[in-house]
């Protein structure tokens, strides 16, 4: 029983795993990619966190055995952590990939561009 | 040492996910550019750390979470070292 | 002071395995204000500020979170999983001005914006408007709904 739902979480984290992958081939350019790269993994990876943690406190349940509580409180831990730390290191990607100065090349509008542009106007 | 059913399933999923991460070898190498090859070392971290916390279900080790834990913060700084590095500023 | 008592919380969490002694206690402690006055040599709040510690807001954020957040973050992933498979996109950056002050309002949108339907935050400027890479564009110059639905609402309240 346990391991049905357990299976059923790690289906779902690797289907979005397979899909942020995916989308690394799929989309045209930088950003794009990022955005596919970022949401998939970060989602499936807190999926393979639920699974975890739904089997480390069944475990504790069954057993009360005390090291399957430290498993649990360790992969929250883990799981805020990563939380905070993905998408802030994909905002960091796009800003220096902005600055280094790859254009988004399917873009429709680019109110960055804009705003630099008016910016040099002023200083010169 | 015996495993449960749902360890098993914890194994099998660190192994699609280790294939995953070949799969991804392919865009570090071709990336025409260098946030290309960026975003799948990105990627690759966040595999690698899920990889561990599976495991460290698999093998009841959970010492193998505390590394993942420091490894997603050292991934961190690192992307963030590689961003800073790519606007010209380190 | 909120440095202070989350790493003395987070460093009891993982080093607790089954008993508490007292000696771990006291490393905690010491550890944890070591971290905070490292922490708050260059920030503005300085070392007593007791900003961040309010348990409304605290409970204010695990209802954000877990409601809108969670929906939220659901919902960009199906999005981007049909666009991944269907390869339908319509790119662009837009900019808009969430009116937020603090850096921890503005870094808390910033991740939701980057987590939620569709949307990516790439810069920010000094006066706080956030350029965000949208992957379908519904409009050119797109209101605040648009972007970011309620989250702005949400990190006004939290952050201000």
């Amino acid at each position: 029983m346990l391991a049905l739902f357990v299976g059923l979480l790690l289906l779902v984290s690797l289907f979005f795993n397979c899909l942020g992958v995916l989308s690394l081939y799929r989309f045209p350019d930088v950003y794009t990619r990022l955005h596919g790269a970022t949401k998939c993994s970060t989602f499936g990876t807190i999926f393979a966190i639920f699974a975890l943690l739904l089997y480390s406190f069944a475990r504790f349940m069954a057993e009360g055995e005390s090291r399957f509580l430290v498993l649990f409180i360790h992969v929250v831990i883990g799981g805020i952590v990563l939380l905070i730390s993905n998408p802030t290191g994909a905002h960091a990607l796009a800003r220096a990939a902005y600055r280094a100065g790859i254009l988004p090349e399917p873009a429709v509008v680019d109110a960055l561009e804009e705003a630099n542009k008016r910016k040099r106007e002023a200083a010169a | 040492m015996s495993l449960s059913l749902s360890q098993y399933l914890f194994a099998g999923a660190s192994f699609v996910m280790a294939v995953l991460i070949v799969i991804l070898l392919g865009r570090l190498i071709v990336g025409p550019t260098i946030p290309d090859r960026l975003i799948a070392l990105d990627t690759v971290n966040t595999l690698v750390s899920g990889i561990m916390l599976l495991l460290g279900a698999v093998y009841d080790a959970v010492v193998m979470v505390d590394v993942a834990i420091v490894y997603m913060a050292l991934s961190f700084v690192s992307t963030l070292y590689f961003a800073r590095h790519l606007e010209g500023g380190v | 002071m909120f440095v202070l008592v989350i790493s003395f919380f987070v460093y009891l969490l993982l080093s607790w395995s089954g008993s508490m002694s007292i000696q771990e206690v006291t490393i905690a402690f010491l550890l944890a204000v070591a971290v905070s006055f490292v922490a708050s040599g260059s920030s503005r709040p300085g070392f007593w500020s007791m900003r961040g510690l309010d348990p409304r807001k605290w409970w204010l954020f695990f209802r954000y979170v877990f409601g809108p957040f969670a929906a939220g973050l659901t919902q960009a992933n199906w999005d981007v999983a049909k666009r991944v498979i269907t390869g339908e996109i319509n790119p662009g950056i837009v900019k808009f001005n969430p009116r937020l002050k603090t850096d921890a309002g503005r870094m808390m949108l910033a991740n939701s914006i980057t987590l939620t339907p569709g949307t990516l935050t790439v810069d920010i400027d000094d006066d706080g408007v956030f350029y965000v890479h949208s992957i379908n564009l519904t409009s050119l110059t797109p209101t605040e709904q648009d972007v970011c639905g309620t989250f702005a609402q949400w990190a006004r309240r939290l952050a201000g």
